[in-house]
């Protein structure tokens, strides 16, 4: 690694810090980020001679602070700039400055900077391009390609999200107990908005949104440092460890999806799985459960199954009945059928999936549920008919040819019947 | 004499790091625990998780309390130590330099004797959830 290497490194890991910082202080978005811009100019010019200062967050914002008001008095014409070698006798300012912002200040600037990128005015996609961009500092290029869009149209999603953040006015004040909670609860989606754009891609989505699942990763290790004792917080980010650990399991060299229970689980990452079960029992141990919890307990259980039959499928069957109250939704039931259908047959999972039809008729997850529930009962045709539902719907080409592997047995079943009655 | 080197950097940073990036920088230090292995100088190494997974237990009171986080907010975290057999002091540093070339993420390492040390049992690695094994080295 390189001098380049570990300050580009250190400047992602101070940019949350540095930009909810230099939001507070400028309340412009546009400003902010020329001010972070600037200071990271000049710390390619001081640190690799210089070495890192102590505190690279604290630096930056003070260093983009005095840029940002020099370009405005130079716009005015006032004072004359200071010399720029003044710049590097900043100790006694920046340790100043460390002291006066502390974690707590921190930590409001960093849940205000992400709040203001989930404003409820946004689109879900212009949110998440938002936070890549400002937050997480990934380049219009690499965002653009994530979301398989021209780097001019993504340049254009986000000044559009800009100019509406502009126009409503983000909240400086600090907030109370009772909003900072429902900021945080936006801002949770938010990131598992970030993750799922990431975890969804298949083929050759695969590549240019993966880094989303690492970002929101990282996104939550820093809601959780800055809010260590919030059992939601902990869920989120066990969850999306949990999820991602599993990624280079998840795909055949094709890029069709492999299922959980047929995945290599030699090739999960044991790191990110370790981390993912210990922010689980760390976030069991406050007793208030929670949506990102118990989905992280669910894919905990499928972590510590050595194999796909070890699955605790009793368990997950409460957990998801648990989220069912929690989070009533069809599409919970219908993943809680799945685990129905494991521990107690597929003859309770049915009855369990039939009520849903009227809410989940255009949903390709259920044709397929059901169908597969109907095919381990031998109703194959019935199964046919839910299987062509599903692929009528299937999303992508991986769902597609999931359902079809499903069709093509129950036609060589039905072949092979056909071979094996006698003729008369 | 037994040295401990406790590597500290700032977790974040290091958590920037790209799969690949990580794993570069693991191979440049296994090449030099492999040679403090052979030297027969390697006692055990630990690479830790990050504090967001760490709870603390505070003692003193009544009843030890229990919190979530490291023990201390701090700039750099402790994110894994090396047991090393060193004649000197010098050669300790020796090593933390070399340690130093493989992994250049700013940072520190600490070099504390060791007052008394058990080896205990050799825990399995696999207890760790790492099965590879060879990613459980600290930075």
């Amino acid at each position: 690694m390189n001098d380049l290497a570990w300050i580009d490194a250190t400047f992602a890991s101070a940019r949350p810090k540095a930009m909810a910082a230099l939001l507070r202080y400028f309340r412009d978005l546009d400003t902010a980020e020329e001010a972070f811009q600037d200071a990271c100019l000049r710390a390619l010019r001081m640190w690799p001679d210089k070495g890192p200062p102590r505190d690279p967050a604290a630096w930056l914002i003070l260093v983009g602070r005095n840029a940002a008001l020099d370009r405005t008095r130079r716009l005015k014409r006032e004072t004359v700039l200071p010399p720029e070698d003044q710049l590097s006798e900043l100790g006694d300012a920046e340790s100043e400055m460390t002291e006066r912002l502390d974690q707590a200040d921190y930590r409001d600037d960093i849940l205000r900077l992400l709040f203001t990128c989930c404003h409820p005015e946004l689109p879900a996609t212009q949110q998440i391009a938002l936070a890549l961009r400002i937050v997480s500092g990934l380049s219009v290029k690499q965002i653009a390609r994530a979301f398989l869009v021209n780097e001019k149209a993504m340049e254009q999603r986000i000044t559009r999200a800009k100019a509406r953040i502009a126009a409503a006015g983000i909240p400086f004040d600090t907030p109370g107990p009772v909003e900072r909670a429902e900021r945080l609860g936006l801002v949770l989606a938010m990131i598992y908005l970030v993750f799922n754009e990431g975890y969804s891609a298949s083929g050759e989505e695969i590549e240019p949104r993966q880094p989303l699942c690492n970002e929101a990763i990282r996104l939550g290790r820093l809601l959780l440092r800055m809010f260590p004792a919030e059992p939601e917080v902990m869920g989120l980010a066990a969850l999306m460890l949990l999820q991602h650990a599993r990624s280079s399991a998840r795909f055949d060299a094709g890029g069709d999806i492999i299922l959980l229970e047929d995945q290599d689980r030699a090739r999960w990452n044991r790191p990110m799985i370790a981390e993912g079960l210990a922010l689980v029992d760390k976030a069991l141990r406050h007793r208030r459960p929670g949506a990102y919890q118990l989905q992280a307990a669910i894919a905990a259980l499928h972590a510590r199954a050595t194999s796909a039959d070890e699955t605790d499928w009793r368990q997950i069957d409460v957990l998801y009945a648990m989220l069912e109250q929690i989070t009533p939704s069809p599409v919970v039931t219908l993943n809680r059928a799945v685990a129905v259908s494991k521990a107690y047959g597929a003859e309770t999972a049915l009855t369990l999936v039939e009520p849903l039809g009227t809410s989940l008729d255009g949903y390709f997850n259920f044709h397929g549920v059901r169908g597969a529930f109907l095919m381990q009962l031998g109703r194959n045709s019935a199964a046919r008919d839910a299987f062509n539902r599903a692929i009528a719907l299937a999303r992508s080409g991986a769902e597609a040819a999931h359902i079809r592997g499903h069709l093509d047995r129950l036609e060589s079943e039905a072949v092979r019947q056909v071979e094996t009655v006698p003729s008369p | 004499m037994l040295y401990a080197i406790l590597c500290y950097a700032q977790e974040d940073v290091v958590g920037t790091w790209s799969q690949a990036e990580d794993d570069a920088c693991m191979a440049r230090l296994a090449v030099i625990q492999e040679r403090l292995a052979s030297e027969g100088r390697l006692g055990p190494v630990a690479r830790l998780l990050p504090t967001t997974a760490a709870t603390t237990l505070r003692k003193g009171g009544a009843e030890p309390l229990i919190m979530d986080g490291p023990f201390a907010e701090t700039k750099e975290q402790l994110l894994g130590f090396y047991l090393v057999d060193c004649d000197a002091l010098e050669d300790a540093h020796d090593v933390a330099r070399e340690l130093t070339e493989a992994n250049p993420v700013p940072g520190c390492y600490e070099i504390r004797p060791v007052g008394i040390f058990h080896a205990g049992v050799a825990v399995d690695p696999k207890a760790v959830a790492d099965m590879a094994g060879a990613r459980s080295q600290p930075g």
